[in-house]
Parts: C-alpha cells; sequence; structure tokens
C-alpha cells in the first residue's frame, strides 16, 4: 500500500461525492466543504464533547472486553484441537448471526446505559478476534511446540514465548477485524435506547431529517474508522512479512 | 455423523437443557429471557397463526434481492478490476479498510435518496455483501494458473469468453466463499435495517414487540430469524463440501 495511492484514493472518494452532490442536490446531500465545515463547529461546541467521550470510552471498554475473552477463547480452543473442532462451525454460525435481533435481550439483561452498549459491541468482537486466534494457534509449526516442551518450559512460558509471538501476525488479522466490528456494534447500541453518545446524535438527527450533522458524523466516524484501521493494517503487512 | 460432530449436538444440547433449567427454576428471570420451550410453542403457534407470513415474506424477499444484486455486481466488478491492475491498486485501501465503515451511519442518507420502501434497506444489505464477493472474486481470479490463459489464448477466445469459459470456472471455489459471505452479510444488513426505522419485516416486529413488552413475540422471532440463518448456512456449507467433492473426482 502506497502513500500516493492512497491519496489518489482519498481524492476520487471527494471527488466522486462532489459528483454525487451536483447530481442529487439539496435533497439528500450536501456538498464535502460544506460537511466539513459543519463537523469543524461540532467539534468545537461544548456540548459535543461529552457525547464523543461517551461513545469513546463505551467503545474502549468494549474493544478491551472483546480483545479479552476473544484471545482467551481462541487461544485455548487452538491448542486443545478437539474442542477447537466441536466449537469451530459454533463460532462461525455465531458470527453470521445478524446480531441486531440480539440487542433487546442485552438491554434486557443490562438496562438502558453504559453497560448494554459496551456489552454489544464486545459480542460483535469477540466471535471474529477468537476465530483468528484459533486458526493462528492451530497453524503453528509442531517443531516449535515440541522444542518449548524439550526445553520444559511451563505453561505460561509456552504461551509467552512461543504462542503468542509465532500465531501474532494472523492474531492482529483478527484484532483488526474485531476493531471495525466493535466500533459498529457500540455504535448500535447507542442507536437504540441510549441517551448519550454519536449513535445516539445519528438516530436524532434521522429524525430530525438533519442531513447535515449526518454527514458530519459520518465523516467522523469514517475518518476514524479508516485511520485506526490503516495503521492496524500496515502493522498486520509488517508483522506477516516478517515471517 | 463423526465423532465430533456427536460432541458438538451433545455440547449444544446440553447448553440448551440448561439453559432451559435456569428459566424453570426461576434463575433466569421471565421478563428477561422466556424458556426456549416457550420460545418454540410462541412461535408455533405464530407461524399457525399467519400473523406475521407478510413480514415473514417481505424480509426473505429483501434478503434475496440483495444476495442477486451483490453477487452480480460482485462478480463482473472482480472480474473487470482483475484487468485493470492499476484501478485495482489504487482502490486496495478501500477494499482493505471498507468492513470498517459503520455502513449503517448511511442508511438515513438512502432513506432519503431511495424513500422509505424496501430499497434503501436492500441497498444497505447490498453494500455490506458486495464488498465481499468482489473480494473472493479477485482473490479466486488470481489463482487461475497462467497455462490455462495461454491454452485460452491458443484457442482465440475473446476476453468475454475467456472470463466465462476459462476464469471465473476456476475461480468457483473462492467465488463460493463469496457467496456464502454474500448470504450472512444480507441478512445482517436486512434485518439491521429493518430494525432501525422500517415498517415491517422481521427486524421490525422484534424492535416493535421489544418496545412493547411482548416477550412471547420478540424471543420467538428472534428465534426464527436464528434457525432461518442457521439453516441456510449449514446447508450452504454441505452444499459446498458435495461442489467440492465432484471436483476433486472430476481431476
Amino acid at each position: 500500500m502506497r502513500l500516493r495511492d492512497v491519496g489518489l484514493l482519498v481524492l476520487l472518494v471527494f471527488l466522486g461525492w462532489q459528483v454525487l452532490y451536483f447530481a442529487v442536490g439539496d435533497v439528500a446531500l450536501r456538498s464535502p466543504a460544506t460537511t466539513a465545515q459543519r463537523l469543524a463547529a461540532m467539534l468545537g461546541d461544548a456540548r459535543f464533547m461529552p457525547h464523543l467521550q461517551e461513545t469513546l470510552l463505551a467503545f474502549a471498554q468494549a474493544f478491551a472486553i472483546a480483545l479479552g475473552i476473544g484471545l482467551a477463547i481462541g487461544i485455548s480452543l487452538g491448542a486443545a484441537r478437539l474442542a477447537g473442532e466441536v466449537a469451530e462451525p459454533i463460532l462461525v454460525a455465531l458470527y453470521s448471526i445478524p446480531k441486531v435481533t440480539l440487542y433487546p435481550v442485552i438491554l434486557l439483561i443490562f438496562g438502558i446505559g453504559m453497560p448494554a452498549k459496551v456489552a454489544f459491541g464486545a459480542i460483535h468482537g469477540i466471535v471474529p478476534i477468537s476465530i483468528f486466534a484459533m486458526n493462528a494457534v492451530r497453524n503453528i509449526n509442531p517443531v516449535h511446540l515440541r522444542t518449548a516442551r524439550i526445553m520444559q518450559l511451563g505453561l505460561f512460558a509456552t504461551t509467552t514465548k512461543i504462542l503468542v509471538p509465532a500465531a501474532l501476525p494472523e492474531i492482529v488479522t483478527g484484532i483488526r477485524v474485531g476493531f471495525s466490528l466493535t466500533l459498529i456494534g457500540t455504535l448500535l447500541g447507542e442507536m437504540f435506547g441510549a441517551q448519550r453518545g454519536l449513535g445516539h446524535l445519528l438516530m436524532q438527527a434521522m429524525s430530525l431529517h438533519d442531513i447535515e450533522r449526518i454527514l458530519a458524523l459520518t465523516l467522523l466516524l469514517v475518518a476514524f474508522a479508516a485511520v485506526v484501521n490503516a495503521a492496524l493494517l500496515a502493522l498486520d503487512q509488517r508483522l506477516h512479512s516478517r515471517t | 455423523m463423526s465423532r465430533v460432530g456427536w460432541i458438538r449436538v451433545a455440547v449444544l444440547s446440553f447448553l440448551l437443557i440448561s439453559f432451559e433449567l435456569l428459566c424453570r427454576a426461576g434463575v433466569i428471570p421471565a421478563f428477561t429471557v422466556i424458556a426456549p420451550s416457550d420460545m418454540a410453542r410462541s412461535l408455533w403457534s405464530i407461524l399457525q397463526s399467519g400473523k406475521f407470513t407478510p413480514d415473514i415474506r417481505a424480509t426473505l424477499t429483501n434478503v434475496a434481492l440483495s444476495i442477486i444484486s451483490a453477487c452480480a455486481a460482485g462478480i463482473a466488478a472482480g472480474t473487470i478490476l482483475q484487468s485493470l491492475p492499476p484501478v485495482r491498486r489504487v482502490l486496495d485501501p478501500l477494499f482493505a479498510t471498507y468492513y470498517s465503515i459503520p455502513l449503517y451511519a448511511f442508511y438515513p442518507l438512502l432513506i432519503v435518496a431511495l424513500g422509505l420502501g424496501d430499497l434503501p434497506i436492500v441497498a444497505i444489505g447490498f453494500l455490506l455483501a458486495v464488498m465481499a464477493v468482489i473480494i473472493n472474486t479477485l482473490n479466486g481470479l488470481d489463482r487461475v494458473p497462467r497455462v490455462l490463459l495461454k491454452a485460452a489464448r491458443v484457442h482465440r477466445l475473446g476476453p468475454l469468453r475467456t472470463a466465462l469459459k476459462v476464469r471465473l470456472p476456476h475461480a468457483a471455489p473462492y467465488i463460493f466463499t463469496g457467496f456464502k459471505l454474500a448470504v450472512a452479510y444480507s441478512f445482517i444488513g436486512v434485518i439491521g435495517a429493518e430494525f432501525i426505522t422500517s415498517s415491517r419485516g422481521i427486524g421490525y416486529e422484534i424492535s416493535f414487540a421489544y418496545n412493547n413488552f411482548d416477550n412471547a413475540v420478540m424471543y420467538a422471532m428472534i428465534l426464527l430469524i436464528l434457525v432461518i440463518v442457521v439453516t441456510v448456512n449449514m446447508s450452504l456449507h454441505a452444499w459446498e463440501q458435495h461442489l467440492l467433492a465432484r471436483r476433486r473426482r472430476a481431476r
């Protein structure tokens, strides 16, 4: 991925947006310039900050939980071959379920507020992270594990010195996928039954038909997701090329 | 069935039975989650009464439209992109970041642009599904052996016939993976969109039942979706295994 291509792509996206704006008009769209202005105004607004903080806090917690549980499930299922074979189709089925349908269940269990958002974000991230981690551990060269046994490493040392470093490239790929899905999950969680957060603002803008705000929020979210994803992708590619 | 399969059935039955017992014993209160047997009974009576048949039909139609359009557009776009390396190189970062974009954020704009009918719902499903098809089509086309393309050239096939007779058939297993993902993403997109704002469909009925504290209907519809999605996925998996086995025999 070269910098020039990325720049060209960003330029193309904005150009396409502008052309689309000329075609559709003010009814459904605003121009990139207007959107950027509105976003800048929003970021300067003191009333906006609590919402942003709320979403970032919810997302950070959800991602931490998804990471912890996902890696724990994935690594243990990868190490125990039989358990992994039993669980894999179940995990894949869980991945393909539309998780929005489970949102009312989460709300009934956790009640409206921060815990429900965090839980909803986390369930989006856990499954992909564990699937990638499981395959990563499974595909470790058996010679490495035999070496660990000969050197009489304990379970903890084997995990930290052999399993994690060898499986890291694939695990980072899983984390990248999990990051995106957790973000989407957290936002979806905020769109229904929340009083604060970017998702709530988005839902409010939808009912008020405030296109400018919808676009400004979308631009912010897409920019955030794209930047973090690009960083993780760069890390991903470096780790993969190392081995 | 294999040993692994039996263990899987045993584990799932154990989970289901303990879930049922926890509900029956009152550890999980009925206003939070109702017992699985009650969900099944409620679903059965709903299906028999035909009350939600139009919703179920609407959702399944939208999912089908989304799958068909995503596969057609995805395979076509993948085939064209594969023959234009410079364009593909510029678009590559977009492919890698596409699924980190919260696509639901575009749903309000799609409603404004496409109206309040089924079109924006299908569009969300399509947008989610199409990229999986494009990526897997490209992945498959990249693996067509050179010798087959040379053979096509020797037989003087044009670009279109080369694509239809050589490239796409060879890439078929990868495209099938894309198809499976398209099915899953179409369900996710359509039901999610129905959930946000819509006036019918399974997703709408779930959110409506939730807002009315109607747990019997809500859990029945959730169960219905889980059953449909899992059944469809398992049949696709079985079909894929069958196709792969036939392909191996043919060699």
